[in-house]
Formats: C-alpha cells, sequence, structure tokens
C-alpha cells in the first residue's frame, strides 16, 4: 500500500471513482480509468477491489454486473455472463486459470475511492491443483 | 538419466501428448515440429468450432504449456527428410536438426478418390481448422452442399453443413451408411435418423464426375445412376490414408495397408525412430481413433524412460453422439453367420435399434451395436473383453432403458469407462475415495471425459452412486453457504419471518454467499414480501437479469419487454413500441411468447425506454425475472368461429393477477378457447382449455429442453373455481420445489404425483389451502410495476448508470446491420 501520498500524487496516479459510501455494498460498479473499464467490488467487510470490467472470456465489459460471493475464504465475482468465477484479490479464474483478468490497486483517501494506474496480471493459477 | 533431446514430428492429438507426458518425466529437450501454424488443438471436438468454440477453447496447449522453456515449437513448418545415420532431420526450411530420439506423430491425411473435378474450388476435407474456415467461406450465401463418404467422419461433417445452411446430400457406396461398424439393421437404422435431420442420404451408388459452373468452381455431380445433384461445396469424407511419405523416403519399413511398421515396443524398422497415433502400423494396422494413440503414448515413453512396458493393440469399441444420436459398437461387432445367435431390439417408431452376437455354442457375448439407445455399453463391452462375468439375464440388455433400466452400477474396477483417456472405472473411483467431488475434479484428475465427452453422463452416474456408497450424503444442501435445501430454506425464512439477506445468512449461512444461493434468497424474500426487488441488501442478490430488471445480451446490452397481457395489443400500444425502437435504435423481434422484445438497449438508456412504455399505458414483463413470464391465449368465442368461451379474456385476468410473482423458475401459461388448442396451453406450466360449461386445468407442462404435456388437474371449473385452484397450486410450487425446478420436473419429483396436487389443491390434505390463498392475495394487493417503481426514485435511478465516475460515458458495442436491423457484430 502506498502511504504518505500527497493529493497531488495521488491525483497523477490514480482515478477518483466515488465516495466510499456511494459503492453498494457486495456489488460492483463500473468506472473508467485513464479510458480503461474498471470493476470496482466493496464488500461488507469493508474490503474494497478493483480488477478489468471486461470479461475475458467473450471480450464484453460486464464483469462489474456480478454477484459478488466467497469459495471457502476466497472472495469472488462471477461473470453476469456465464458464470464462471474470479478471485477478487487475485484476478485468475477459478474455473479456468487460462482466463485471468488484471487487478487493480485501490486507495481510499478523504473517503473517495482510487483506482491506481498499475494494473497487475497474476499468472498463478490454482496453487493447490484439483483435489487428489 | 541424462537428458535426451527427443525430437517429435507432427504436433497434432497425439504428438501433444506425447509432449505433455514426457516433460512429466522431466528427461527430455523437446523440439516439436508441426505442419499446420497452430499448436495442437482437439480435433475430435473440431466441429464444434462451427458451434462457435473458440481456437483457444479447442487448444491442447494453454499459455503455460507453450512457455515451458524444455519443449521448443517449430510451427508452420514440416519435416521433410530424415538422415538415420547422422541422426538428424531436415526441415522445409533446409534447416537441420539433431536429436537422439526421434518420433514419429504425422498422423493421416484424408483420402480423396480420384473421381474427375475432385481438385475444382470448393471441394474440401475435412481434417484441420483451417479446412473448417475455408468451408465456411464457401458456404456464405450458398445453398446446396456434398459430403462423399457416408461413415462417421462424412455424416459429421454433414450435419455440419446442414448447421451452415446448406441442403445437404452424402453420398455412400456402401447399401447404408457405416457398414464396417454398425452393419445392416444398425446401418439401416442411422439412415433413418440422418434422414429425419433433413440431410439426403444416397447409399449404394458411386459418384462419376463434378461439373464446374460459369464461374469454374464445383458446381454440381453426376451419379453413375443418372441423377445431377446441386453441389456448392463438396467434402470429402472418404476414409484416411497415413502420412507415411517421410518414412518410407527414408528406407522406413511401411506396413501392407501403409503406415510406419511399428513393434510392440514402438520402435521402427530404424534404430532410435519411433512411431505412435494414426501414422503406426501396429500388427499392421493403423487406428483412425485417438485413444490407441494416447495408449501408444504411455507405453513408449514409459519405454524411453527405461520401462519395458509393451503395446499389444487396442479394442475398437466406440460410443459416441452422432449427429446427436446414440452410437455404439463392441467387440465384433457386426458377428454374423451360422455359428452366432443374434439378440435384436428392433423399433422403428422410436428408432431405435440394438443388436447383441452371441457364440452359438456357448452363449457368450461376442460383440454388438446399438444406434438410439447405447445405454448399457460399458457393462456390455466389458463382459466382450471377459473383464466381467457375463450376467445370466444377458439377452434381456438387448432392450433400451426406457424398457429395461440400465444396470451401470455393477461396473467391475477393470471396466473402461473413458475409452479417448484409457480411465477404468476403478481410477474414478479411486479418484472419488481421494476427494474428487465433482464431475469437473474427475476430469482434472484422470483426464477422463475430456475429449470426445461421451462418457461425462456415466461419469456422473457413477460419481453419484461411489459418493453415496461412501456416505457422503449426495446432500440436497444449496451450496457450500447453506445446508437447507431451498425447500427448507423457505419454510424457515417464511416461519420466522425473515426479511433481509443479512438476517437469513447471519441465521442459517455462512460465508459471503454465491452466485446460487443469493439469488434463491432473493427469489424466496420476493415471493414472500414482494418488496422492490433492488432495495436495501436485496440488490446484491439478484442475479444478471433481475439486477437491471432487463435481459443481458451477449455483447452487454439488454432487453426490454414490455407486458402483453394475453397477448392483446392496441393499435396505439404496437406505434409506441416502434417509436420507442427507432428512438433508440432497438432491434425489434416478436417473442415466441406473443409480445415484442426491444433488443440492443444501452445499460443508461433503460430508464429513458420505460418511461415511454409506461407512458404508453404498459409495463413491465418480467422478462428477466423468474417469475410469471406470459400467459398465452388465442382469439377464443370473441372472434373464432369454434370458441366457447373468451379466452382472451381469461388469459389477461390470469396474467394481471400473476404478474410479478416471483417462483423457484419461470412460469408460463396458456388459455384456449376450445379443445382445438391454439394456444398449446398443454405445453405450459398452467394450461387452460375452454369446455362448453367451464375449463379444464392442466398443470406441469413445458416445452424447452425436455418438453412434457401437461396432466389434467381438473374438468368444467367454473372462472372463480378456477381462479381459486391456480393460486393455491402456484404457492404450493413455490413453497415445495427446488431452485430452477420447472414444475414438470418438480411434479415428476413430487411422493404422489399428480393426485398429491390434486389432494393439495382440492381437498387440503395439508391443511394449508388457506395459507396459501393468503399469500397470493398478499402478492396480488401489493404488486406493483418494477420499472415504475424504479422511476419513481432517484436512488433507484442511480443504479442505472454504466460507469461511476463518468456518467455521459457508455461503452461502445460493435453492431452490424442484418436484414435492415442492426444486430451484435
Ligand atoms: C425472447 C424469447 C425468444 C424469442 O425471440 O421468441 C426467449 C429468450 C430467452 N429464453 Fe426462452 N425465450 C422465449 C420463449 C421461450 C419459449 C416459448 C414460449 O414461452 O411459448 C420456451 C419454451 C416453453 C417453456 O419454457 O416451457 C422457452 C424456453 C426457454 C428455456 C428452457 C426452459 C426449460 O424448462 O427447459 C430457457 C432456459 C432456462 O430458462 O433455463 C430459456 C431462456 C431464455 C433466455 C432467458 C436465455 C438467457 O438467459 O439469456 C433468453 C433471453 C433472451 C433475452 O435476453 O432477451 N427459454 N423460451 C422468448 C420470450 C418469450 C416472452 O415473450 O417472454
Ligand atoms: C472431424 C473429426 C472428428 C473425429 N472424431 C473422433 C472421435 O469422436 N473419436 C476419436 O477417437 N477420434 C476422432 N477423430 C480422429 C482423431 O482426431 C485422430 O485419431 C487423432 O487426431 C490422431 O492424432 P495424431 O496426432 O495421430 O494425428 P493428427 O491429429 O492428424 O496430427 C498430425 C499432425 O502432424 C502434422 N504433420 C504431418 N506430417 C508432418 C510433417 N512431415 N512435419 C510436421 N508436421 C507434420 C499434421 O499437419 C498434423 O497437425 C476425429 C477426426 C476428425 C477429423
Ligand atoms: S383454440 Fe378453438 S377457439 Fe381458440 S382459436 Fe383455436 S379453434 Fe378457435
Ligand atoms: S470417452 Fe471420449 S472423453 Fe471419455
Amino acid at each position: 500500500m502506498i502511504d504518505d501520498l500527497t493529493d497531488t500524487d495521488l491525483a497523477a496516479m490514480a482515478t477518483a471513482v466515488a465516495p466510499v459510501d456511494r459503492l453498494p455494498l457486495d456489488r460492483g460498479v463500473a468506472a473508467l480509468v485513464e479510458g480503461e473499464p474498471v470493476a470496482v467490488f466493496r464488500l461488507s467487510d469493508g474490503a474494497i477491489y478493483a480488477i478489468d470490467h471486461v470479461e475475458p472470456f467473450t471480450g464484453v465489459p460486464v464483469l462489474a454486473r456480478g454477484l459478488v460471493g466467497s469459495v471457502g475464504d476466497v472472495p469472488t465475482v462471477a461473470s453476469p455472463l456465464h458464470k464462471q468465477r474470479f478471485d477478487l484479490r487475485t484476478g485468475v479464474c477459478l474455473d479456468d486459470p487460462d482466463h485471468p483478468v488484471r487487478t487493480w490497486p485501490v486507495e481510499v483517501a478523504d473517503d473517495v475511492v482510487h483506482v491506481v494506474h498499475d494494473p497487475h496480471l497474476h499468472s498463478s493459477a490454482n496453487p493447490e491443483g484439483p483435489p487428489c | 538419466m541424462r537428458r535426451r533431446k527427443l525430437l517429435v514430428a507432427g504436433n497434432g492429438m497425439v504428438g501433444q501428448r506425447l509432449v505433455d507426458r514426457a516433460l512429466a518425466t522431466d528427461l527430455f529437450d523437446i523440439v516439436v515440429v508441426g505442419e499446420e501454424t497452430r499448436p495442437a488443438y482437439d480435433r475430435v471436438a473440431l466441429s464444434s468450432w462451427f458451434e462457435g468454440r473458440t481456437e483457444d477453447e479447442l487448444s491442447l496447449c494453454g499459455p503455460d504449456v507453450l512457455a515451458d522453456k524444455r519443449a521448443e515449437y517449430l510451427l508452420g513448418r514440416r519435416v521433410d527428410a530424415i538422415d538415420i545415420d547422422r541422426r538428424t532431420v531436415t526441415l522445409d526450411d533446409d534447416t537441420v536438426h539433431d536429436y537422439h530420439e526421434l518420433v514419429l506423430a504425422t498422423g493421416s491425411s484424408p483420402f480423396v478418390p480420384p473421381i474427375p473435378g475432385h481438385d475444382l474450388p470448393g471441394c474440401f476435407v475435412y481434417r484441420t481448422l483451417d479446412d473448417l474456415a475455408a468451408i465456411r467461406e464457401r458456404a456464405e450465401g450458398r445453398t446446396s452442399g456434398i459430403v462423399v463418404g457416408g461413415g462417421l467422419l462424412g455424416l459429421e461433417a454433414a450435419n455440419a453443413l446442414r448447421a451452415l445452411g446448406l441442403d445437404t446430400h452424402v453420398v455412400e457406396m456402401a447399401p447404408y451408411p457405416m457398414p464396417q461398424q454398425l452393419g445392416e439393421g444398425g446401418g439401416r437404422m442411422l439412415a433413418r435418423w440422418v434422414d429425419l435431420l433433413g440431410v439426403h442420404l444416397h447409399c449404394d451408388v458411386t459418384s462419376e464426375r463434378f461439373a464446374p459452373g460459369e464461374d469454374g468452381s464445383v458446381a454440381a455431380l453426376h451419379l453413375a445412376d443418372g441423377a445431377v445433384l446441386p453441389a456448392d461445396v463438396v467434402v470429402f469424407s472418404a476414409g484416411v490414408r497415413p502420412r507415411d511419405q517421410l518414412a518410407r523416403e527414408a528406407g522406413l519399413e511401411i506396413g501392407d495397408r501403409g503406415g510406419v511398421l511399428v513393434d510392440d515396443t514402438l520402435a521402427t524398422s530404424a534404430p532410435n525412430v519411433w512411431a505412435v497415433g494414426e501414422v503406426a502400423a501396429h500388427r499392421g494396422r493403423c487406428y483412425g481413433l485417438v485413444a490407441p494413440g494416447y495408449a501408444m503414448v504411455d507405453i513408449l515413453v514409459a519405454r524411453l524412460s527405461g520401462g519395458d512396458e509393451r503395446y499389444e493393440g487396442n479394442d475398437l469399441s466406440t460410443k459416441l453422439k452422432l449427429l446427436g444420436v446414440d452410437v455404439a459398437s463392441f467387440g465384433a461387432s457386426t458377428a454374423d453367420g451360422d455359428d452366432i445367435d443374434e439378440v435384436v431390439y428392433h423399433d422403428p417408431v422410436n428408432r431405435i435399434f440394438r443388436r447383441l452376437a452371441l457364440d452359438a455354442a456357448t452363449g457368450r457375448l461376442l460383440g454388438g451395436t446399438l444406434v438410439g439407445d447405447a445405454s448399457g455399453y460399458e457393462l456390455l463391452r466389458a463382459v466382450t473383453l471377459g473383464d466381467v462375468d457375463q450376467p445370466a439375464e444377458l439377452p434381456a440388455y438387448v432392450l433400451p432403458a426406457t424398457v429395461r433400466p440400465p444396470a451401470d452400477g455393477e461396473l467391475p474396477d477393470n471396466a473402461l469407462l473413458c475409452s479417448c483417456n484409457a480411465v477404468s472405472v476403478g481410477i474414478i473411483r479411486e479418484a472419488v475415495a481421494d476427494g474428487a467431488g465433482t464431475v469437473g475434479d474427475l476430469k482434472a484428475c484422470t483426464n477422463a471425459g475430456t475429449s470426445c465427452g461421451g462418457c461425462v453422463p456415466a461419469l456422473g452416474a457413477l460419481l453419484k452412486t461411489e459418493l453415496t456408497s461412501l456416505g457422503v450424503a449426495v446432500s440436497s444442501a444449496l451450496c457450500e453457504h447453506f445446508d437447507h435445501s431451498r425447500q427448507e430454506l423457505f419454510a424457515l425464512i417464511r416461519f420466522r419471518g425473515h426479511r433481509t439477506w443479512a438476517e437469513v445468512l447471519e441465521a442459517h449461512g455462512t460465508g459471503r454467499g454465491c452466485e446460487i444461493c443469493r439469488p434463491t434468497v432473493a427469489s424466496i424474500l420476493a415471493s414472500l414480501s414482494n418488496g422492490y426487488v433492488l432495495d436495501g441488501d436485496q440488490a446484491a442478490l439478484q442475479d444478471t437479469n433481475d439486477h437491471h430488471l432487463a435481459n443481458m445480451q451477449r455483447n452487454g446490452t439488454y432487453s426490454v419487454v414490455p407486458r402483453v397481457p394475453g397477448g392483446e395489443i392496441t393499435p396505439d400500444q404496437l406505434i409506441a413500441l416502434g417509436q420507442i425502437a427507432k428512438d433508440f435504435g432497438l432491434y425489434t423481434k416478436i417473442t415466441g411468447g406473443q409480445r415484442i422484445d426491444l433488443l440492443g438497449a444501452q445499460l443508461s438508456d433503460l430508464p429513458l425506454i420505460w418511461q415511454q412504455v409506461i407512458d404508453a399505458g404498459m409495463e413491465s414483463g418480467h422478462a428477466y425475472g423468474k417469475a410469471l413470464r406470459t400467459v398465452k391465449s388465442c382469439v377464443g368465442s370473441t372472434w373464432c368461429r369454434y370458441g366457447v368461451q373468451d379466452s382472451v379474456g381469461m388469459a389477461i385476468l390470469l396474467e394481471e393477477r400473476y404478474r410479478g410473482l416471483r417462483a423457484p423458475h419461470k412460469v408460463k401459461m396458456g388459455v384456449s378457447g376450445c379443445t382445438r388448442e391454439c394456444a398449446e396451453a398443454q405445453a405450459k406450466d398452467v394450461g387452460v382449455v375452454a369446455t362448453e360449461s367451464g375449463w379444464n386445468l392442466y398443470v406441469c407442462g413445458n416445452g424447452g429442453r425436455s418438453p412434457r404435456h401437461a396432466d389434467l388437474l381438473a374438468t368444467d371449473l367454473e372462472d372463480d373455481q378456477l381462479v381459486q385452484a391456480i393460486d393455491r397450486f402456484l404457492m404450493f410450487y413455490i413453497r415445495t420445489a427446488d431452485r430452477l425446478q420447472r414444475t414438470s420436473v418438480w411434479l415428476d419429483s413430487l411422493d404422489g404425483g399428480i393426485d398429491h396436487v390434486s389432494d393439495v389443491v382440492f381437498d387440503d390434505v395439508l391443511g394449508i389451502a388457506g395459507e396459501l390463498e393468503a399469500d397470493m392475495d398478499r402478492h396480488v394487493q401489493t404488486y406493483e410495476c418494477e420499472w415504475k417503481a424504479t422511476l419513481a426514485d432517484p436512488e433507484r435511478l442511480s443504479h442505472f448508470v454504466e460507469f461511476v465516475n463518468a456518467p455521459d460515458e457508455r461503452s461502445t458495442p460493435v453492431w452490424i446491420t442484418e436484414r435492415g436491423q442492426k444486430v451484435p457484430g
């Protein structure tokens, strides 16, 4: 996490999305970050995650409209089109590791959620493999 | 062992399996040379490319496979020569590569019979993705197709041509299709299925020549019997030939009928050169299936790692879905003659043919063919191979599953379940015992079901039996977050009076919920309280369509379907809908439910569109909800000379009563004005058919995937008796059905079936009729149009913005124009 940022630093490195309390709980919203669609989720435990809004199987920007849930301890969103689930923390697709999405760092400053212009692609698939 | 350099010629299905298995030993550095420009893909599933499976989905090499530094892929390149003494190969770009071990996995190529005109433009083979792309391009805008060859692949190709919109003919020299595998009875039965599909089959005839049209490409096929068939697109499927050219030129020994001769160790006649897959001739025979190739790879890799396994040949039994029809053959499938007793089941009505061939002297099962119903295949095959003792009642196994339940549960460990990947029943049992709990797990652990997919239903059935016998309750739990079934949860929520998701999760669940339990709870809360479905914490529960009160389309835009009760609509409303479609650039279509779909709306336009719909006196049609959809009607006594009751009036009354009612699945109704039944009411969840003195009530019909005619529940009801019966019926269903269970499936799972429903609805045996009616009353009293409720509240409206931080921006899907309207590109 990035501490001690001045407002100007943040403005240069990140895009404001919305005040925290405007984000619905356990649901996503889409934002435009430097022209790219990003899905931002606020969970009922307070965590906020951002991943690509574009669903990698179809290339259609809809992930923010998926259902939030959990698989074990993993917070997930399920694609609204065909229900593949993505790990909100890493962007890894639990149903098909070959189709990850990028994650975007999130910062909250003055109660406003910001998405930092620094997307990551985690390639590590399910580290445990199938249960056998 | 020191690392060795393994060179693989050919990157098809078997070549890639070899790479995967060899990498797993970590003994080799690998170079793969593949003539096709793309890495290996699932050729067995090739035809699914026409149905929308993408190249990526068909690929056998994920990014992690291609990224593995220990294997180098030289694609779009061909091995042209082998120098056995120097242990090098030369590629078509003249580069030379050395090897310690060379494996030929060059597969086969389709045989094109030398019929004059066979090389005209418009003639193709059916083997690679490039072939399919070329066929699709050629088919564009054309009308007729020919397949030469009525074998397995020929029929598959014919089905593909038909799906491309071509009027398709298959020309086969034998008197019926698939003679070698199915024999006469099976072949002729298959011909009936082919006919049913609308593909024209010409058997017992040869092709004489192809004639070009004006543009010089193929246009007609002249048959030996004088017939001339239109031929815009021609596909040859007359068998395959092993690609042994390379080996011939290098002086390797070749089988009598072609193919690179290998011994039981898969060694060719040259040192350090091996062959696997379709190109290998083992004991003189080449196999045209993937399973033997995979089996050869296992043996070869074991050998190259120091083992002494031998390849003993493969059984040729197969079971597959051909043109949607189950077809199987096993053992000496077409054995015939004086020393054979045949047991035959022949049902031309349902197009089922099953034949078992028994040794007349000993009664032992030698083989058989199954067409139209392949149940029992796994067991029968295991008996033929001697893996299972022959059951005493074996001849009875000739009966199809509808007549005699299959006995698959008795399969022994060594019976083969997935033939493509050689996975036995025992391996599946082990995997289940080790914790695999879903078909997905089993695929990942054992590879079973990952090629042709034909064994997946058997896999699912075995999994269920195994889990049950291991004492793992095959639970009715909704998902990992709730231990209850939907029915139990409904009772709990109703009894405890929960009103929010938070209360329900806290009291009965764990974790954060998921895409299964969230919409289920949402639906129960909506059935019980009828509040606005997007308020409070319910918003986060709604599935894709419910969440924006519209159906999401494949490009992320939405459809708007206003309610048209009973299908009755005024001219002004029709004009209004047309104007709305024009204003917002929407595609319009009459739906199968007697109303009008406006498609292609942007998320942020939805409220504006709804406003205009409401201004025109219409409202939400709940096409997005598991809720009442439509009440279809016929014109009835108002217009029709046969009508005996006002079916339109009754349909409107019912639609306005039950609109917005949330249920475990969607609910459809129909009302016909007489027994001619023009409204197809008996295909609906609730069907009403007029009689001279009232209405007959039918319930639990279904169209869709598994159509079911509705059952008659009562006759000659008066209007208010009818409404009361439907109130009770619907609420009873909503209380007791499982998630996503239509009334038809629910009825089949209900103890006592239709009689029980009748007892509850008319005799109130459960003493709940009062409650059911009160629940429905509350629904009717509190109904409001969700679109209107959204428009009335700025807070709710704020939900319908595409990008929170850029309300004026919207995504830009690609549109193309088709028949004068825009559709997704
Ligand atoms: C629009 C329409 C097709 C059309 O252009 O005519 C349609 C479109 C869809 N149908 Fe349908 N069905 C439509 C009439 C039907 C009919 C015919 C009828 O109602 O008379 C049937 C067979 C009758 C039946 O349901 O018993 C039908 C059986 C299905 C099924 C299979 C249900 C089953 O029990 O097997 C599904 C899948 C499901 O619900 O799980 C389905 C699902 C769908 C979905 C919702 C798929 C989806 O989730 O995206 C489609 C939504 C398209 C969209 O986004 O707008 N649709 N669908 C029809 C809308 C009728 C309406 O006015 O509301
Ligand atoms: C439409 C279709 C449906 C099928 N359905 C089934 C089914 O249901 N069940 C089943 O078991 N089987 C089925 N098959 C057969 C199955 O696909 C083959 O048995 C399997 O692909 C054989 O694998 P292979 O690696 O031996 O050959 P291939 O998959 O043909 O691969 C050989 C590869 O080597 C390349 N090559 C050839 N020569 C050279 C060279 N000199 N240098 C470099 N590369 C070279 C070729 O271009 C090709 O890519 C089907 C086949 C088709 C076409
Ligand atoms: S069902 Fe009867 S009343 Fe209705 S349109 Fe058909 S014939 Fe006429
Ligand atoms: S039999 Fe083909 S995948 Fe199992």
